[in-house]
C-alpha cells in the first residue's frame, strides 16, 4: 500500500512539475516548486515506511525546513534581485 | 477488533490522501491563474500529505516514529500558509491581475500565455 | 521568568525528541545548547506573549481539531471544482475584517483563512483582510463569520 501511495505521489509530482515548465509567469513556478518540496517531504516518508527504515524521518523533517526556507529565499530574490535587500514589499513601498 | 480495524483505516487515509494529491496536482495544472492555483496547491499541503502522515502514524503505532510523523506534519501545517501567502503577496506586488470571470473571455484558458507580471 | 522555563522546557523536549539518545554527553549537549539558545531569546527581548503563548495552548486544543473539520470540508468542495468537467470558479477578491486584538490573533486568522483551500490571504493591513477567494459566494467576509468569532474567543480576554 505504501507503493500505490508512493505512485500516485509520483504521479502528482509530475503534474506539478508541468505546471513548472509551462509557466507563465514566475510565481506559477515558485508555486509548483513549493508544492513538488511539499510532495517530496511526504514521499521521503512514505519510502522510509516502504523500506521498513523510519529514520528518513529526519530527512523528511530537514527538507521540510529547507523547502520553506528556499521558497522565501527565491520570491525574496525574485522581487528584490538581490538577497539581502530589507524592509517591505515594492506594494509598501509604492505607498500602498 | 483493532487488529483488523486499523490496517483498513491506514488503506483508506493512504488513499484518500493520494486522491486529494493527484487532484490538486491536477488542479494546479487546470485552474486558469496563478492565485486560483494556489487553492489546488493548498489542498495537497493540508489534505493530502496530512491524511497520508496520520495513515503513516496509524501504522507505526504509538512510538517515537509517530512523534516525529506529526512534528513533520506540524512544521508542514505552519509553513504551508506562510508560504501560500508569500508567493500570494509577491504576485501581487509585481502587479498580476487576478483572473475573474468577466475579464477572460477566453473560457478556462485566460489567465494563460499573458505571462502578466513577470519581472 | 515562568515562560523562559517553559520555553527551555519545550526546547529540551524538543531536543530529546529529535536525538532520542540517552546517554550522559548527549544530555549534557542538549542542556548546554538549550541553555544558550534560551539564554540569547532572553537577552534579545524575544520571550514574550507572543514567540512562547502558553495562554492559547488550553483553548488552542479545542480550536485545532474545529480548523481541521473546516480545512476538510472546504477540501472536498475545492476537489469537486477541480473534478468537475467545466471548471466553476469565480475568483475575487474579498475583503474580511478581524476583530481580534494583537497581532498574534491576526496572525492565527490569516494563517486559518489561508490553510483553509478556496480561500488565500493576499494582504492585511491593520483589522482588515484582503482575501482571494476561488468562489465569491461561498465566503463571509464579515465579522460574524465563525472563524473570526473563534479565534477573537481563542485570544481570551485581557490580551
Amino acid at each position: 500500500m505504501f507503493a500505490v501511495t508512493a505512485a500516485a505521489l509520483l504521479v502528482a509530482m509530475c503534474l506539478a512539475m508541468c505546471r513548472a515548465l509551462l509557466g507563465p509567469t514566475a510565481y506559477d513556478r515558485v508555486l509548483a516548486l513549493n508544492n513538488i518540496g511539499t510532495k517530496t517531504v511526504v514521499l521521503i516518508a512514505v519510502l522510509g515506511f516502504l523500506n521498513g527504515r523510519p529514520d528518513f524521518l529526519d530527512l523528511a523533517l530537514a527538507y521540510a525546513l529547507i523547502n520553506f526556507i528556499g521558497t522565501i529565499a527565491v520570491l525574496k530574490y525574485i522581487e528584490y534581485g538581490d538577497l539581502g535587500a530589507g524592509g517591505g514589499t515594492s506594494r509598501d513601498r509604492a505607498g500602498g | 477488533m483493532m487488529e483488523q480495524v486499523l490496517p483498513v483505516l491506514t488503506w483508506v487515509l493512504l488513499l484518500s490522501g493520494a486522491f486529494f494529491l493527484v487532484t490538486g496536482a491536477l488542479g494546479m495544472v487546470r485552474l486558469p491563474d496563478v492565485f486560483t492555483r494556489m487553492h489546488a496547491a493548498g489542498m495537497t499541503d493540508t489534505m493530502g500529505a496530512g491524511l497520508i502522515l496520520v495513515g503513516l502514524c496509524l501504522h507505526s503505532g504509538v512510538n517515537l516514529v509517530t512523534m516525529r510523523l506529526l512534528l513533520v506534519l506540524a512544521f508542514l501545517w505552519f509553513t504551508a500558509p506562510i508560504a501560500t501567502h508569500a508567493v500570494a503577496k509577491a504576485a501581487l506586488a509585481a502587479g498580476t491581475e487576478p483572473y475573474t470571470l468577466g475579464a477572460g473571455e477566453g473560457g478556462a484558458d485566460g489567465g494563460e500565455g499573458e505571462g502578466g507580471g513577470a519581472p | 521568568m515562568n515562560r523562559i522555563l517553559w520555553l527551555w522546557g519545550i526546547l529540551f523536549g524538543l531536543w530529546l525528541l529529535l536525538s532520542y539518545h540517552f546517554e550522559w554527553l548527549f544530555l549534557v549537549f542538549g542542556t548546554a545548547t538549550c541553555t544558550v539558545a534560551v539564554l540569547v531569546a532572553a537577552r534579545m527581548g524575544i520571550v514574550d506573549r507572543e514567540s512562547v503563548p502558553l495562554h492559547l495552548v488550553r483553548r488552542g486544543a479545542l480550536y485545532v481539531p474545529w480548523l481541521v473539520w473546516e480545512i476538510l470540508k472546504s477540501n472536498v468542495r475545492v476537489a469537486g471544482i477541480i473534478l468537475s468537467p467545466r471548471l466553476r470558479v469565480d475568483p475575487s477578491i474579498v475583503h474580511f475584517r478581524a476583530s481580534q486584538r494583537t497581532d498574534l490573533g491576526r496572525f492565527i486568522y490569516a494563517n486559518s483563512i489561508t490553510l483553509t483551500p478556496g480561500t488565500v490571504t493576499t494582504g492585511i493591513v491593520a483589522d482588515d483582510l484582503e482575501v482571494h477567494a476561488i468562489v465569491r459566494e461561498e465566503v463571509d467576509g464579515s465579522e460574524e463569520n465563525d472563524m473570526n468569532r473563534r479565534v477573537a474567543a481563542l485570544e481570551g480576554e485581557g490580551a
